[in-house]
């Protein structure tokens, strides 16, 4: 098959856009303004929905009023920008419908600056808008990611009838690397028994996350967390490399996870036995692997582009079986390969 | 591992390094080697300074970042003085002496080319400087090959009359400069 030298960017949009996506709805902001201006022109001339929203807030909930139909549609957007997407991911999980948002990382808090980061592992993780919910987050490494994990996203968030994150950065966004579109455009979907797409000759549908009478609401989160169980037991994506024979295993997703895997090699050249494992899905969190290689004489360490955010589901997967470490720069700050292999040499000893 | 090389190319915005950068890693790939390009996306404006990264391998690729190059493309002397001192041990250094005075860099291992002047003069268009500056590094790197290079000029340019034979012709006059 032959490989296109693309962005990681584009080539999430062409996963999307394989993937059926019928609208997209954006807003600029670096490091992910390849996506709506390559949106812009190949949607359009596909005679699919492109709309530069007037704000990250309305292309968020122009997702919900798409999905609502049932087509496909997404949004992305970086790190200050999707803070303002919380509310309409809430209302999603809430309403339980599908949507796909990417998040291409950069510094923070607040307005932060326009290198790559990891620094919203928490919110994309952990909620981010309010109410008892979770976003099921993937977690590319490459550009070949992008396009996969773009792909995939659709099919798992109208299987659950819930958001998808796509929690990409800065540096996996705008480098180019060599991309196989190996993935069949789909074409054929199936009737979706929620979706408001007219109700002639049917029971009219709803959708909504307002459930006043006495009761629901509460059955509504025990169905949800059923849900998520559910999520959890099928969904869980990572990647295993020389973690077996490992004594210092590394935790580490996304661009950190290469800078990790170069340290690593290095470290093996030197007879430490390093290994690695990458989640691929941060939610839900890769806990069984990881704790199943916690024990006597195994340490890990983690290395995110963040002041130490993941290390603490790290923790909660090794429960105390392992010493767990951190190492990691924020603020744009990058990780060398050089500190990370200091701190593998120095916690052999 | 055989093949590894961390390339930087670095000059003023509008000088082409992200073309340069491109061309690079897109005949790593025709040579079926692994590759990665990576910009300075920052608020970078024709005037300013910009840079690309390519690494180009026959492993796979951990991170696009150089964290120790053996590769640098300098078309100004910005970019020469901020990435010289980055540089590891025995790095193919190319520095285009016709904007960059060779006495301020005595005893530095740095290949001088009149780069900017040999597309100006030779070639016919200033613009044609990255590529000579790119035949001239894949000569000394020996890295991807020549033909592969010329034919990703080719498909680069190939919409545009013209342009793509005196792309090729700018490479070419880098790679065959007597150093």
């Amino acid at each position: 098959m032959s490989k296109h030298l693309i962005k990681g960017n584009i080539a999430l949009c062409e996963g999307a856009i394989t993937a059926g996506l019928s609208a997209y709805f954006g807003y600029p902001i670096t490091p992910q303004n390849e996506v709506p201006a390559y949106m812009s022109n190949k949607m359009v001339k596909m005679g699919r929905v492109f709309i530069q929203a007037e704000s990250e807030l309305s292309a968020a909930n122009m997702v919900m009023g798409a999905y609502a139909t049932g087509k496909r549609a997404m949004t992305s957007s970086s790190s200050p920008g999707i803070s303002l997407k919380q509310e309409a991911i809430s209302y999603l999980a809430g309403m339980e419908v599908p949507g796909v948002i990417v998040n291409v990382q950069r510094g923070g808090p607040g307005l932060g600056n326009i290198s790559g980061s990891q620094s919203d592992y928490f919110q994309a993780t952990k909620g981010g808008g309010h109410g008892d919910y979770h976003t099921i987050v993937f977690a590319p490494n490459s550009a070949q990611e992008m396009y996969e994990m773009a792909y995939d996203s659709f099919d798992i968030a109208e299987k659950y009838r819930t958001p998808v994150m796509i929690l990409s950065d800065g540096i996996i966004g705008q480098m180019m690397e060599p991309v196989e579109f190996n993935r069949q455009e789909k074409k054929e979907f199936e009737k979706k028994s929620w979706a408001l797409d007219g109700c002639a000759g049917r029971e009219p549908r709803s959708l909504q996350s307002l459930l006043m009478k006495d009761g629901a609401l509460e059955q509504h989160n025990i169905d949800l967390q059923k849900k998520y169980e559910e999520i959890k037991k099928n969904e869980v994506k990572y990647d295993i490399y020389e973690a077996e024979d490992a004594e210092i295993i590394i935790v580490a997703y996304g661009i950190s996870s290469r800078i990790a895997k170069n340290a690593l090699k290095l470290a093996r050249q030197q007879g430490i036995k390093a290994g690695m494992i990458r989640p691929k899905t941060l939610w839900p969190f890769p806990y069984e692997i990881i704790n199943k290689h916690a024990g006597q004489g195994v340490k890990f360490l983690t290395v995110e582009l963040s002041m130490g955010q993941m290390v603490e589901d790290v923790k909660l997967a090794v429960n105390g079986k392992s010493p767990v470490e951190f190492i990691g720069r924020a603020g744009g700050g990058v990780i060398t390969v050089q500190a990370v292999l200091n701190k593998i040499t120095e916690l052999k000893k | 591992m055989k093949t590894y090389n961390e390339i930087i190319i670095a000059g003023f915005g509008g000088q082409g390094v992200l073309l340069a950068g491109n061309i690079l890693a897109q005949s790593a790939m025709e040579e079926g080697l692994n590759t990665t390009w990576f910009p300075s996306y920052g608020a970078e404006m024709r005037g300013g300074t910009a840079n690309s990264t390519v690494i180009i391998s026959d492993d796979e690729i951990g991170s696009p970042i150089a964290f120790n190059p053996s590769g640098l493309i300098a078309l100004n002397a910005l970019s020469l003085d901020k990435f010289l001192p980055r540089m590891s041990e025995n790095a193919v250094i190319i520095a285009n002496s016709s904007i960059i005075n060779e006495d301020d860099y005595k005893n530095k291992n740095i290949i001088f080319i009149p780069i900017s002047e040999i597309a100006d003069k030779e070639i016919g268009n200033i613009r044609a400087a990255n590529m000579v500056a790119v035949g001239a590094l894949i000569k000394a790197l020996n890295v991807p090959a020549l033909d592969n290079v010329l034919n990703a000029v080719k498909n680069a340019f190939a919409k545009k009359e013209g342009l793509s034979e005196l792309n090729i012709k700018a490479v070419k006059a880098g790679y065959d400069y007597k150093i």
